[in-house]
């Protein structure tokens, strides 16, 4: 920054030097976002937690000992050397299983929060804009529908009556009974964003409805839709989990909820198999843990009264 | 300065409806924001709106703006009747108005840089293609900011520089007619004059029209050509700024300046004569018959309640002096009495 010493003194008051031109002094840049998230401790431990499951997913053939329905092991041996877990009732390593199920359990996390979330952003952004108009309302109602009906019920119904059994299926289930609440908090927000002076002054600029929605107000909703979209990641993982145990889940993969599925129908606790049904359960235990975790720190950018000073 | 009218404003009026429970009862009522006033701005000029909180000097901004559609009366702009256009037709409009906003740190996009925020309309509107960066750098020495800034973020600007931002947004498109809704009343004392001569700069340097929203009378009388007083969605007093300043002639006008503060006071010379009002501003939902100043005035008699007055000159030698001079000043008081001492006669230089 180059500085002539005369223009350098702006003495406020003086009209006389407002042809100057008036020098900013170089304030420190506000926080970049990652630096924001990653100065909360407790999102610091998330994003390591999270970060070692994606890698385990990942690289899973390279991290598994074994082919995880291959059953050709000892069943019900304990845990060793060959297998670190043990062996379930039919032969296949507890701990392959394991591994392998954490690619189910994030492809469901990823798809299933970024699909609720952009259901809920065209929604609840549309509405919002649109507020007091008959497209708010029919749209406001479709939400409180949604908000009101018993999700799980709900999910239990589609997935027994649908006749195919895949992952996709249990992402678009998750995915269209979890938007409801994300839409309703960006329509609150957009509707603050949107008598916001800058708002009217892009109308002024001549910029169109899909520009002053998408270019002007939703870069001020980041933090919020990342919020949500980690918040209903969490959920959806959770909700996997819980269909796959109810025995709703995709039969021909391998996952953290089918191993728990297998280990209370082969009776896994009165034969003794602890670390089958423990592990699975402790496994996706932690890692929503860790994603409850990264939204502390996410918190932080939409909040910053929480910033501590760490 | 060309005679040519640029914004015609006839009648025009501002309802807002709305309903209201009251016990078992759904009541229907109006809130008249706006309710008839008519003005012009010619080429160049400035008209300064004032008036208390309340009186529709920011419903009419937003009406002559359309950012709101009035629900009688017309606004025409350089000929064109644009009172119903959709948002659509408006664009054309909205490059030569633009409009300066009050809360300068609500009107800029904490999530744009500066040169983001000034190139936008240059990009909607496609001008000086492939040029942008060199005509915002332009646009911010044009208002006084380092055009090295141009990719910094609004929260590192004070609220002066803010507004000088917003300014240089307006310019952007080069308008001739820009509405300004206290654009300095967010600011404090010592930036508000460094504004305030900034738009005086820009205003002889690029031959711009305004309509100057502002309930600071000191800030009108430095800016302003034209005055328009409103009282409760009226009009009651326009004219030239000497005329409304030095002669005023409605009670309203002469009590709003005798409310102002008075430097002569403190410098010990002796209070003029001060006008003190009584009571509140009436609501707007059912505002007082007749004249609406009247509960408010220690002139009022019993024609003020039954009859509305006039927007008119106040006597036949007014409307003869103002066809010779052709400086318009109408009132609109049945008992008009011209005030000369209300404000001190130090004119502010411009």
């Amino acid at each position: 920054m180059t500085t002539t010493p005369l223009n350098d003194v702006m003495a406020e008051g003086d009209p006389a030097q407002t042809s100057n031109v008036e020098q900013v002094p170089d304030v420190e840049r506000p926080d970049r976002w990652w630096q924001v998230v990653w100065s909360s401790r407790k999102a610091r431990i998330g994003i390591v937690i999270v970060a070692a499951y994606v890698l385990v997913a990942v690289f899973a053939p390279l991290v598994a000992p074994h082919d995880p329905l291959d059953s050709s092991f000892t069943p019900l041996a304990g845990a060793s050397g060959e297998n670190w877990l043990g062996t379930t009732t039919d032969g296949r390593d507890i701990a392959s299983q394991l591994i392998y199920g954490s690619r189910i359990s994030l492809l469901v996390g990823l798809f299933g929060g970024l699909l609720a979330t952009m259901i809920a952003l065209v929604i609840g952004m549309i509405s919002g804009y649109a507020e007091g108009t008959i497209v708010d309302d029919i749209l406001s109602f479709i939400t409180n529908v949604a908000l009101v009906i018993p999700t799980l019920p709900l999910i239990i119904t589609l997935v027994a009556y649908s006749e195919v059994r895949g992952v996709w299926l249990i992402v678009g289930v998750i995915a269209i009974t979890s938007w409801a609440g994300g839409a309703r908090a960006k329509r609150a927000q957009i509707i603050t964003l949107r008598n916001r002076d800058f708002v009217t002054a892009a109308k002024f600029s001549g910029e169109g409805t899909m520009r002053i929605v998408f270019r002007e107000i939703m870069p001020n909703m980041s933090s919020l839709v990342a919020a949500a979209f980690v918040g209903s990641a969490t959920g959806a993982i959770g909700a996997e989990a819980g269909l796959a145990v109810l025995g709703l889940g995709d039969s021909q993969s391998v996952s953290w909820g089918t191993m728990l599925y297998q280990a209370n129908a082969q009776g896994a606790i009165t034969q003794g198999l602890w670390l089958w049904v423990f592990v699975p359960g402790l496994v996706l235990a932690i890692l929503m843990t860790g994603m409850a975790f990264i939204n502390f720190g996410v918190d932080l950018l939409s909040n910053p009264h929480l910033r501590e000073d760490a | 300065m060309s005679d040519q009218t640029l914004l015609k404003v006839t009648d025009l009026q501002r309802h807002f409806p709305f309903r209201e429970v009251q016990g078992l009862k759904m009541v229907r009522a109006t809130v008249k924001a706006v309710d008839g006033i008519s003005f012009t701005v010619k080429q160049g000029q400035t008209l300064g709106l004032v008036g208390e909180s309340g009186c529709g000097k920011s419903t009419t901004s937003r009406l002559v703006t359309r950012l709101d559609e009035p629900t009688a009366g017309t606004i025409e702009f350089e000929g064109r009747d644009i009172t119903h256009l959709k948002e659509r037709e408006l664009r054309g409009i909205r490059r030569d108005v633009q409009m300066i906003f009050q809360d300068p740190y609500s009107s800029l996009n904490p999530r744009h840089t500066v040169g983001s925020i000034l190139s936008s309309p240059l990009k909607v509107h496609g001008l000086h293609q492939g040029k942008e960066k060199a005509r915002v750098q332009e646009l911010l020495e044009l208002v006084g900011l380092n055009p090295e800034h141009i990719n910094r973020y609004p929260s590192e600007f004070s609220g002066g520089q803010r507004q000088r931002i917003g300014i240089a947004r307006a310019l952007a498109v080069e308008p001739k007619l820009i509405i300004a809704d206290e654009p300095v009343s967010a600011l404090d004392v010592s930036i508000q004059a460094q504004v305030m001569n900034l738009l005086a700069k820009l205003r002889n340097e690029l031959g711009l029209a305004f309509i100057f929203v502002a309930h600071d009378l000191g800030v009108v009388r430095h800016f302003c050509d034209q005055v328009a007083v409103m009282y409760l969605g009226k009009i009651v007093e326009y004219g030239d700024k000497k005329k409304i300043y030095e002669a005023p002639e409605h009670p309203y006008t002469q009590a709003l300046l005798s409310a102002a503060p008075d430097i002569n006071v403190a410098r010990g010379i002796a209070p003029k004569e001060r006008i003190r009002l009584v009571g509140d501003v009436p609501s707007p939902i059912d505002p007082p018959s007749g004249c609406r100043f009247r509960t408010r005035c220690w002139k009022a008699q019993d024609i003020c309640a039954q009859q509305e007055p006039p927007l008119v000159t106040a006597t036949a030698e007014e409307s003869t002096r103002a066809f010779r001079e052709g400086g318009v000043h109408l009132q609109a008081c049945h008992f008009p009495e011209v005030k000369t001492d209300l404000v001190a006669e130090v004119e502010h230089s411009a």
